[in-house]
């Protein structure tokens, strides 16, 4: 057995090949996430659907038009965008049981105990022409309503807010304050007689 | 003055380079995690609106990408009246073959995920924010139909102004 030392590799170029490959990905890639409002699609229609909408009472929906110069009216008064946030936060929560604002039901959600969640469904209408950012401001909107109610319900009941939470009560809160907004088919102004 | 110098010469000692290349790797390692290959050049304009109630999409690989915004070349195609195209992959599609195009493309982006991960999959909606709903309208009943159904409207972070 000879006993030959082995040669000491040079690692020295070892960090120019590493900071090339470094620098190759520092080009190439784009560290902005991918970040934006999600949002499930109802599942498509059967052929046979009823008529749902029919057993909805009119208290328990928001009606939300946007037209093709972007503007918006809510049960048909016109609004800002701004207004919006409000007057669908009120509209969720009917925290003086007026009898114009939504229906509530009691139902026993695990974690929180009683809860009386609200039946109103947001209907959004919108116009061929509507441009995506107003779209998107609205749903925007919207989501800002339900997410303020969700940290306020979630502070009162586990006293954190609700991005803190653990997913057990998260579930528990969405399920006391659900999202729903049901998309209505667009309008299309440029279709009308009007436009002219 | 001579006296505060040392007789011999000194010599600076050698750094140990050893370790460079592993604070390198790791650097490469964090590099190669967090990023994404643009798998696509982009064909069109796309300017995304602001919102303030974005969220992060949590897996980047169950991400699946449609554009919708003006064409940056005057050779692309166009949906009618030929201002707005839709980029699907690297190609920007044509109008008469739109449905045909978003269904065969729901279903290549299905079929090269993993079983348990198809009802996952996300499919981010990158418009232009000046696009007008009809053409988001159609390519959003193109999903429903090809039950697609979980979707992301792309946004910037805007602060919150109250």
């Amino acid at each position: 057995m000879s006993n030959r030392k082995t040669p000491g590799l040079n690692t020295g170029s070892m960090s120019d090949i590493s900071f090339l490959l470094l620098t190759f990905f520092l080009l190439t890639s784009s560290i902005n996430t991918e970040q934006g409002i999600p949002r499930k699609l109802p599942p498509p229609k059967a052929d046979d659907a009823k008529e749902i909408k029919a057993d909805i009472n009119k208290r328990n929906v928001l009606n939300v038009l946007v037209n093709f110069r972007d503007e918006i009216s809510v049960n048909g008064e016109v609004m800002m965008v701004s207004e919006l946030k409000d007057k669908a936060k009120l509209f969720f929560s009917n925290p003086t049981n007026d009898p114009s604002l939504p229906e509530k039901q009691n139902k026993l959600i695990e974690g929180i105990g009683d809860f009386a969640v609200s039946k109103g469904v947001v209907s959004l209408t919108n116009d061929q022409g509507t441009s995506y950012n107003m779209y998107v401001q609205v749903q925007n909107e919207l989501q800002r309503a339900v997410n303020e109610l969700r940290d306020e319900t979630s502070l009162q009941y586990f006293g954190k807010k609700f991005s803190a939470l653990d997913s057990a009560s998260q579930r528990a809160i969405t399920s006391a304050i659900p999202m729903s907004i049901s998309e209505a088919p667009p309008m299309d102004y440029s279709k009308t007689g009007a436009a002219n | 003055m001579s006296r505060f110098k040392k007789n011999g010469k000194k010599e600076t000692p050698e750094l140990n380079m050893g370790s460079m290349s592993d604070i390198i790797f790791m650097f490469l390692f964090f590099f190669m995690v967090i990023t994404t290959m643009r798998e696509a050049s982009l064909k069109v304009h796309f300017n995304p609106p602001q919102a303030t109630e974005i969220q992060k999409l949590e897996k980047k690989s169950l991400v699946a990408n449609i554009y919708v915004g003006a064409p940056i070349s005057k050779n692309e195609n166009t949906l009618p009246p030929g201002e707005v195209s839709v980029q699907l992959n690297d190609q920007t599609i044509k109008a008469e073959e739109l449905v045909a195009d978003v269904r065969d493309f729901i279903g290549t982006e299905k079929e090269s995920r993993d079983l348990q991960d198809r009802d996952k999959l996300t499919f981010s909606l990158k418009v232009d924010k000046d696009v007008q709903m009809r053409y988001v309208n159609t390519i959003k009943q193109e999903l429903r139909k090809n039950n697609a159904l979980k979707i992301n409207y792309a946004a910037g972070k805007r602060a919150a102004n109250d």
